[in-house]
């Protein structure tokens, strides 16, 4: 595949563009980010080809769509990971509370503390648990004495459903807890700095059912205090979890809407083709 | 006959043996062609009787060079004109050991004219002996050769058993590399043993003057008291060096990982490869000739007292630079071993790529880098090139980098350079101090790769 578009798929994507740009806001309640006509470069390939998506406050979104479609791509775009990456070029507009952050002006360090992450794989940095969590308000300078530090720490852990499990041992080395264990840490450790937004790349796609359920079930408590992003193969767990849910085709977005309408009666075929399973 | 040229005979006839099995076989094979009735490929029945027709011939005529001086002496002793020899054994050495050199052609003319008396006898023996161990080569070739020519058959396992000798010759390549150290150590420690009948470990070891005599002083003193030696290694070598290669190592490595354009890295690396292969003699040079009298000049125009041109400081600085190639691709590799979702999780909660080094790679990376430090310590201190242009002679026991130490590896080289009588204690000191050397490397060496190699599985 050179060509992410080719001409019969720029055609549709034509009509498309029709029905799938007015529902750029499935989103009631206050936006949080706004993305305008994305297009993502890796050198000359072009990964991203203008996705227009506004995220909520209220709502949790899923990212679906086949693997290679862009949507972790599209995801890292939104706290400037992609900048991390020497040959990844990002053009359009991408605001966070109608701030451009890609504007020159912005300070990455700000913003990835207002855009947290969370990755596929558990990646806890191999320190205690507790200096894990601590890791981030301390960068940060958000704690002004050791008790205000501890009081983030536990609050953190209690957020992440993590604290009853780990209270006894916060010295400990956080690599050595389980897989769904550590994956709540990472959420804990994003929470920790008390960010605005919460990305989260296929958080579960290296844990076991039970924790999987663990980390849906946080994730539902989380609702409403952060904006949540998640990218998930799992379709299940997409109409489980999110409110709103976007699916991505070759790079393009090609519907967006409530979640419940995108699963149970989609307007583009090709969703239908994909959460019905006929291919992806 | 001598000895090569009975040597490439035998490898002819190896040659001629390994034609015939090949011919045999080859004939064999026509009349089963078959697949598997024929169990080897004309080749391997080859190689399989000329093994046989070399191996044991060679491995004889080895044993018979080790054996047969020993009845060549006796059988020339048994002659006529040994009768006349002196009784006294070390004489009758000397006498048997001239007449042996001239009958073998070494030398001319013989200084003791009883010694001329015995060069007949001598002569006639080894030729004798020669003759016998020439004759039993060449019966052994064919005997084996044949054996070996009449064994085989369709169903021999020529291929299986050329694949045995092959391992067998695989194994004895690599053993020798590790007879050898073994060998190293066993005469270091039988030389030093020698060393401390002489003088006692402990005055060895704590010794704190170090001023080698060859008899000992009217208070029984000796002056084998390696302290301040080793006090001069540890300076030198695993303080002032390290506090160059540290830093500088380390400081580039993270460079090189985080920052460096792709290309700027391609450039740079190879560049720090031949620093690392720059013979040391050069780095001596430098030393002495260069960095040693600057430093000197400096310490004497800021008034430091006890300034010499011979600094432990020009010593450890050149060694500092020299090792920092090596300190540098191993924290290379360490900071390159840790994963990138680390870094990544580090500059997703907002931290600077500075903050992220300092807290998280060099954290994560550090076990490595221990490793690779340590590994650095050992080849410091066994290093002699330098310190022996740059690091002087006197033993001071001094904190004063401006002034003069001497090393470990410098009085062994001090020790064994120059008129000496091979068992006297200055020599033997030698054996023991590299001894000491070597138990310590070693231990280095272990616990540093012990440590690199946990730090690997941590990532695995
Ligand atoms: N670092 C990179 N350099 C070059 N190309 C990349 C890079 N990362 C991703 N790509 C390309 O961009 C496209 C989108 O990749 P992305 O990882 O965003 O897909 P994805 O939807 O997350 O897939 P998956 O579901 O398998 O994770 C792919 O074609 C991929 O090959
Ligand atoms: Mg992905």
């Amino acid at each position: 595949m050179t060509e992410l578009v080719d001409s019969t798929n720029s055609s549709e994507s034509y009509t498309m563009t029709e029905s799938a740009v007015p529902n750029i806001s499935a989103g009631d309640g206050p936006l949080k980010m706004t993305t305008r006509n994305v297009d993502v470069f890796y050198g000359d390939k072009q990964a991203i080809n203008g996705v227009s998506i506004d995220v909520t406050m209220d709502n949790v979104t899923a990212f679906i769509g086949p693997s290679g479609c862009g949507k972790s791509t599209f995801l890292r775009c939104l706290n400037r990971m992609n900048d991390t990456i020497p040959i990844a070029k990002v053009t359009g507009e991408i605001t966070l509370e109608g701030e451009d952050i890609y504007a020159a002006k912005m300070d990455v360090v700000q913003l990835r503390a207002r855009v947290g992450m969370v990755f596929q794989k558990p990646n806890p940095f191999p320190k205690s648990i507790y200096d894990n969590i601590a890791y981030g308000p301390r960068i940060h300078g958000l704690a002004t004495s050791k008790d205000e530090l501890d009081n983030i720490v536990e609050t953190s852990l209690q957020r992440a459903g993590l604290w009853r499990e780990v209270q006894d041992r916060l010295q400990d080395s956080g690599t050595a807890l389980s897989g769904g264990q550590q994956q709540r840490l990472c959420i804990a450790r994003a929470i920790a700095v008390d960010p605005e937004v919460i990305l989260m790349d296929e958080p579960c796609s290296a844990l076991d059912p039970i924790a999987t359920a663990k980390i849906e079930e946080l994730i539902h408590e989380l609702r409403g205090k952060y904006a949540i992003v998640i990218v998930t193969h799992n379709m299940q767990q997409a109409a489980r979890v999110s409110q709103r849910t976007a699916f991505f085709h070759l790079g393009t977005l090609v519907e967006y809407g409530v979640t419940s309408d995108i699963f149970t009666n989609p307007t583009q075929e090709k969703t239908r083709d994909y959460i019905t399973g006929r291919y992806g | 006959m001598t000895g090569s040229i009975l040597f490439l005979l035998i490898i002819v006839l190896g040659g001629i043996a390994w034609f015939f099995g090949r011919v045999k076989a080859t004939r064999f094979s026509a009349t089963n062609p078959k697949r598997g009735t024929v169990h080897s490929l004309p080749n391997y029945h080859g190689w399989y009787v000329a093994l046989w027709a070399i191996g044991p011939a060679l491995l004889f005529l080895v044993i018979w060079n080790i054996a047969s001086p020993a009845l060549i002496t006796d059988a020339a002793l048994a002659s006529p004109a040994a009768e006349q020899l002196p009784q006294g054994q070390f004489a009758r050495g000397a006498i048997l050991a001239e007449a042996r050199s001239i009958a073998s052609g070494e030398q001319v003319r013989a200084f003791n004219p009883l010694s001329q008396s015995m060069v007949e006898p001598y002569k006639a023996a080894i030729s004798y002996y020669q003759m016998i161990g020439m004759v039993a080569a060449l019966l052994l070739v064919f005997a084996c050769g044949v054996f070996a020519w009449l064994r085989i058959k369709p169903e021999l396992r020529a291929r299986t058993k050329i694949e045995r000798v092959t391992m067998m010759t695989l194994l004895l390549a690599s053993l020798i590399a590790t007879i050898t150290t073994v060998g190293i150590f066993a005469s270091l420690i039988f030389e030093s043993a020698r060393f401390f009948s002489m003088v006692s470990p402990i005055d060895f070891l704590f010794g704190m003057e170090w001023n080698p005599k060859a008899v000992a002083g009217p208070r029984g003193e000796t002056g084998f008291g390696a302290i301040p030696l080793f006090w001069g290694t540890v300076f030198i070598g695993a303080i002032i060096a390290m506090i160059v290669a540290i830093p500088l190592g380390l400081m580039s490595a993270i460079y090189l990982t985080q920052y460096a354009p792709p290309n700027f890295r391609a450039w740079m690396k190879p560049i720090l490869e031949v620093l690392a292969g720059v013979p040391t003699v050069v780095y001596g040079y430098f030393a002495a000739l260069t960095v040693a009298p600057a430093l000197r000049d400096f310490a004497v125009s800021i008034g430091i007292s006890g300034a010499s041109s011979e600094s432990a400081l020009a010593a450890g600085v050149v060694m500092g630079i020299m090792i920092i190639p090596f300190v540098s691709s191993m924290a290379d590799d360490s900071i390159a071993a840790v994963p990138s979702a680390m870094r990544d999780g580090s500059l997703a909660m907002g931290a600077t790529k500075s903050e992220t080094i300092k807290k998280v790679l060099i954290p994560a990376a550090l076990p490595g880098v221990v490793g690779g430090v340590l590994l650095a310590v050992s080849r410091a201190i066994g290093e002699t090139m330098i310190v022996v242009m740059a690091a002087g002679l006197a033993a001071n026991m001094t904190a004063n980098p401006f002034s003069s130490v001497t090393t470990v590896t410098t009085q062994i080289v001090q020790l064994l350079t120059g008129d000496q009588e091979f068992d006297s204690p200055k020599t033997l000191a030698a054996f023991a101090l590299g001894l000491v050397l070597f138990i310590v490397t070693l231990l280095l060496n272990l616990i540093a790769l012990r440590v690199v190699k946990k730090y690997r599985e941590a990532y695995e």
